[in-house]
């Protein structure tokens, strides 16, 4: 039994069968990638299980529970946190109220009228939220304006956004995306880390085959909405199916 | 001190000083010189520029911090000066129980409006609102008659059962028995200083309306308020239900203006329904925005430099600018007065929408944001230091959670 | 029956002004994205364009009476207007008569430059600010021009009657069959429908048939596309500012006869038609006349005896209610399109 088990989902837009009986199961601790085509209904996946979505058909249990028809940020309470392709964070705040955010909604639930106090008092969060900056190596920047960030330290603010609320479940859509080389291998060494020092299932969703290579324990490809394969990594490369499936659409999707 | 750090500490101590010496301040030129008519330090005056300052403090929380813009404020102002004279008729002409009961029913009345318009955002939340505070405004001028006494307004009378005052009670309203009319007059320096009970009062109900603004804003709840206003759904995804926070803010707010229309009516025992109208709604809007929405000392700026428009600056009519521009040769004089008299006096509304146009123009962060802008180019003077200077940072697209 | 078509034609003449001025809030509001809250400024200025030809043609010169005297003993005063002189007596009469109508011909000239003024000298720098901003300084602008209007023509609503032909009613009832004096209409409010089909059917027709129309039409749908074909959407966008607002000041001018203008009257339309604007849903020219019509007919069926005794005060709120419900389970509108304004 897996940490979280996505069975039988479909769902469709209009015409589109977007996903297509997609039965997955993620094991704790561990990397599990899903790579596959552009319009495989990866991103589709995502939004289903963080709630933005609703399937037409299937479950999606959580740590034993069901997370369908459930709202997002029930969904985050519950243990599963999203980083976003483009970096969503609170762009008007500084680094730190950026960080310190998660840490009262960590600590507070969903809502909590905490007009009163004062946020410097609260020593025990200012002093978790510093922490987690000095992790991701931006304690210097906790000052400055989360917009005025390079995008690649918004990345890494939003991952440490998540972290501080130490999730059972991390989902990154396409963390390396647009991402210089040096910048990616930065960033597979940050996610390598952090998986050793939190002790964090993830689910990757990548098109950069050198990102899942080198962080991926599992991998699911993903076809036209269903899943092709899964299984550890060094049976993916050069498993037939999956080359049919990137060769047979596009062979720039393959390398990236 | 007070559980605020010593910036805030300081800020407060300022705003606590600036209140209690309005009298005095407002009062800078002699008695009898032509300059005279520009004193605002007379009761009336003063009691306005604390209770729409806590208006717009009120009004900032909401809008300053979650960024949602009402179009109906003025309905819970309205709402908040019915009940306070329904209790000066009813129970007593001492001021507290009508203004408990004007924030208690303003705050439901905005829990009910912002539990519904809070469904929609952007334009549409400002439409709704402006809906239910129209709705109010017909409703007190047509069937809710009864209630609110229609285009009269509702006024106390002698007959007013008033069961908590005995027989020889005031009959102005009073705070147990000392009349809100009262003043102390002192007479220095060829200036007329007027203590007012009643400006004392509002006075320190603003001083503590913006305490209370100063703690929401350092509070992990104000924070949540500026998240809403950042990015929701970021919020959702990080496990918090923005909806309540923006309805917290909004009762809030409306608490705030329930209050300010409590005040209003302790002060002047009337109440009638133009209060909540749209253009008053308009009104706090301008204030908010003119000072800088966001900012603390904003607002307060705000609705003072609107209330002394509105009450000094259109007492300037052809005699006073003649009178200032007498020096100057006939003709010379007869073209000035041409040319500034459409602008004050009657016209003071022309003046006030075009600055009002110029600041959202010019100046995205309002007065404070000007105040900003002149000190940091004062600093920059004096230091000579040009180096990597932030001229062209605009603190219209950042918060400006700054004293 | 009678009493139904009643209401319905009494709804119309308000819901045509409320149809005109949403049509020019949407066009601005699609083309343009700037929602602008000096709308009904400009239908104000449209009204006031009508004051203001009515009073050029009454123009006069003063000639002393040599028979008659005043009660001081003076000789009277005889005023004649202007035109009365150069186009004789009768002609003279006529224009000064058809003042309201003749000022259609005056308003559009002045009503595209005040349009193409508006347009480049203030609402262009805001394409890319908030709506907030848009809303906060076209608000300004409002008030700008309702003080500047003040300043001219003075507070009171100054009345501006319409051509002699058109004043009274008619039994508009024994035309279509019913009982005579069921349906007792004012020919003018008639002729103010008639006009807003027009002018309605003249700016759907502009869009449809005409390569600008089409132009702006794909660039309300698609603004970056167009401009990448190279088209410059930015100067038709200016002219259809101005048609927008050509559309609000001639619903102004019709309107004189109706309401005599005031320079408040803007004002109290705007709020109005930006409930009209979202009810018909955001940027759907369709809708916004839709909204009109409807909400004009509701107000008026609300205003029925019966139906304020069933619920009093009804008629003061039904516009509001319709929007609020709207808006509630119609996030769109009537008519509106998927992600307009929605952020």
């Amino acid at each position: 039994m897996g940490l979280l088990e996505v069975k039988n989902i479909g769902k469709r837009f209009g015409g589109l069968q977007a996903l297509d009986d997609v039965t997955l199961s993620v094991r704790e601790n561990t990397i599990h990638a899903i790579i596959g085509p552009n319009g495989a209904g990866k991103s589709t996946l995502l939004n289903v299980l963080v709630g933005k979505l609703i399937p037409d058909t299937g479950s999606v249990m959580f740590d034993g529970q069901s997370v369908l028809g459930r709202k997002p940020h029930e969904i985050n309470q519950m243990g599963i946190s999203r980083v976003f392709q483009t970096p969503e964070i609170f762009g008007e705040l500084s680094v730190m109220e950026n960080m310190l955010i998660p840490c009262f909604a960590k600590r507070d639930g969903a809502f909590r009228l905490h007009a009163i106090e004062s946020i410097r008092s609260e020593k025990g969060l200012n002093a978790q939220a510093e922490q987690m900056l000095s992790d991701v190596n931006m304690i210097d920047k906790r000052h400055m304006n989360a917009a005025s960030l390079s995008r690649g330290d918004k990345r890494r603010l939003e991952m440490a956004m998540c972290l501080v609320q130490q999730p059972k479940l991390l989902l990154l859509d396409e963390p390396t995306a647009g991402m210089a080389r040096a910048d990616t291998n930065n960033t597979i060494e940050l996610l390598r880390e952090l998986k050793s020092k939190h002790d964090i299932t993830m689910v990757i969703i990548e098109h950069d085959m050198h990102v899942v290579f080198s962080l991926a324990e599992r991998i699911t490809v993903l076809a036209q909405g269903t899943p092709l394969v899964e299984d550890i990594p060094a049976n993916i490369k050069g498993h037939p199916k999956v080359q049919e499936a990137y060769l047979g659409q596009s062979a720039e999707g393959a390398t990236g | 001190m007070l559980g605020l750090n010593t910036k805030d500490t300081r800020l407060l101590l300022i705003v606590i000083a600036l209140t209690l010496s309005t009298p005095i301040l407002l009062q800078p030129f002699a008695e009898g010189t032509g300059l005279a008519q520009f004193n605002a330090g007379y009761p009336d005056l003063m009691q306005r520029f604390a209770i729409f300052g806590i208006f717009a403090i009120g009004f900032n929380i909401l809008f300053g911090l979650t960024g949602y813009l009402s179009f109906g404020h003025a309905a819970f102002l309205g709402v908040g000066s019915y009940s306070a004279v329904w209790m000066f008729k009813l129970l007593s002409m001492n001021i507290l129980p009508g203004l408990i009961l004007a924030v208690i029913v303003s705050g439901l009345f905005a829990l009910l409006i912002g539990f519904v318009s809070l469904r929609r955002s952007g334009i549409y939340f400002s439409i709704l609102t402006l809906a239910f505070a129209q709705m109010s405004f017909n409703l007190a001028y047509s069937v809710l008659t009864p209630i609110t006494n229609g285009e009269t307004g509702l006024q106390v009378t002698l007959n007013d059962p008033r069961i908590l005052d005995g027989v020889n009670a005031s009959p102005y309203t009073n705070l147990f028995g000392l009349p809100m009319s009262s003043s102390v007059k002192l007479e220095l320096l060829g200036r007329l200083f007027t203590f007012n009970l009643g400006y004392y009062f509002c006075a320190v109900i603003a001083i503590l309306a913006f305490y209370l603004s100063l703690r929401i804003f350092r509070s992990p709840f104000g924070l949540m308020l500026r998240a809403v206003k950042c990015n929701q759904q970021r919020m959702s995804y990080t496990g918090l239900n923005a909806r309540p926070y923006t309805l917290a803010a909004f009762v809030i707010s409306g608490m705030y203006a329930g209050l300010a229309g409590g005040l209003l009516a302790a002060m002047d025992p009337l109440a009638g329904a133009e209060r909540m109208q749209w253009t008053a709604s308009g009104e706090v809007v301008l204030m908010t925005i003119l000072g800088g929405a966001g900012t603390l000392m904003g607002p307060v700026l705000g609705a003072g430099f609107i209330k002394y428009f509105e009450n000094i600056f259109s007492k300037i009519n052809d005699t006073v600018l003649h009178s200032w521009f007498a020096f100057l040769p006939d003709g010379i004089e007869d073209a000035l007065v041409f040319v500034v008299q459409p602008f004050v006096g009657k016209g003071w509304q022309l003046t006030l929408g075009l600055v009002f146009m110029l600041v959202v123009v010019f100046l995205p962060g309002g007065l404070m944001e000007g105040g900003q802008r002149i000190s940091a180019w004062i600093r920059r003077k004096s230091r000579k230091d040009d180096g990597r200077a932030d001229s062209e940072h605009r603190p219209g697209t950042s918060p400006h959670i700054a004293e | 029956m009678d009493v139904i078509l009643l209401q319905i034609l009494n709804g119309l003449d308000k819901g045509s002004a409320y149809a005109l001025i949403a049509l020019g809030l949407t066009l601005i509001f699609g083309t343009l994205g700037v929602v602008n809250f000096a709308h009904g400024a400009l239908f104000m200025i449209g009204a006031f364009c009508a004051v203001t030809l009515s009073r050029l043609i009454n123009l006069s010169y003063v000639t002393l009476d040599p028979v008659k005297t005043d009660f001081l003993g003076n000789p009277a005063k005889i005023k004649t207007p202007y035109v009365e002189a150069w186009f004789g007596p009768e002609t003279g009469a006529w224009l000064i008569d058809w003042s309201v109508p003749l000022a259609i011909l005056f308003a559009i000239p002045v009503m595209i430059a005040v349009g193409f003024i508006m347009e480049r000298g203030l609402i262009k720098h805001f394409y890319k600010r908030p709506h907030a901003d848009q809303i906060l300084v076209t608000f300004g602008l409002a008030i700008v021009l309702q003080e500047v209007i003040k300043y001219f023509y003075g507070a009171n609503p100054i009345p501006t009657p319409a051509p002699e032909l058109f004043r009274g009613s008619f039994d508009f009832g024994v035309l279509i069959g019913f009982d005579p004096n069921a349906i007792i209409y004012p020919y003018w409010r008639l002729v103010y429908f008639a006009f807003s089909a027009l002018v309605i059917g003249a700016v759907f027709a502009f869009l449809r048939f005409t390569t600008f129309g089409m132009v702006v039409r794909a660039g309300m749908a698609d603004r970056e596309t167009v401009g990448l074909l190279g088209i410059d959407i930015d100067k038709r966008f200016t002219i259809m500012f101005g048609i927008a607002a050509a559309v609000a000041g001639l619903a102004g001018v019709m309107y004189a006869p109706i309401n005599s203008p005031n320079y408040h009257m803007g004002m109290d339309f705007l709020v109005l038609s930006f409930v009209v604007v979202v009810v018909g849903g955001m940027g759907s020219l369709p809708g916004a006349v839709l909204a009109g019509f409807l909400l004009g007919v509701l107000e008026s069926f609300a205003s029925m005896n019966w139906i304020k005794d069933i619920i009093p005060g009804i008629d003061q709120v039904i516009i509001y209610l319709v929007a609020i419900i709207i808006l509630l389970t119609r996030p769109r509108g009537l008519m509106g399109k998927k992600g307009v304004m929605e952020d």
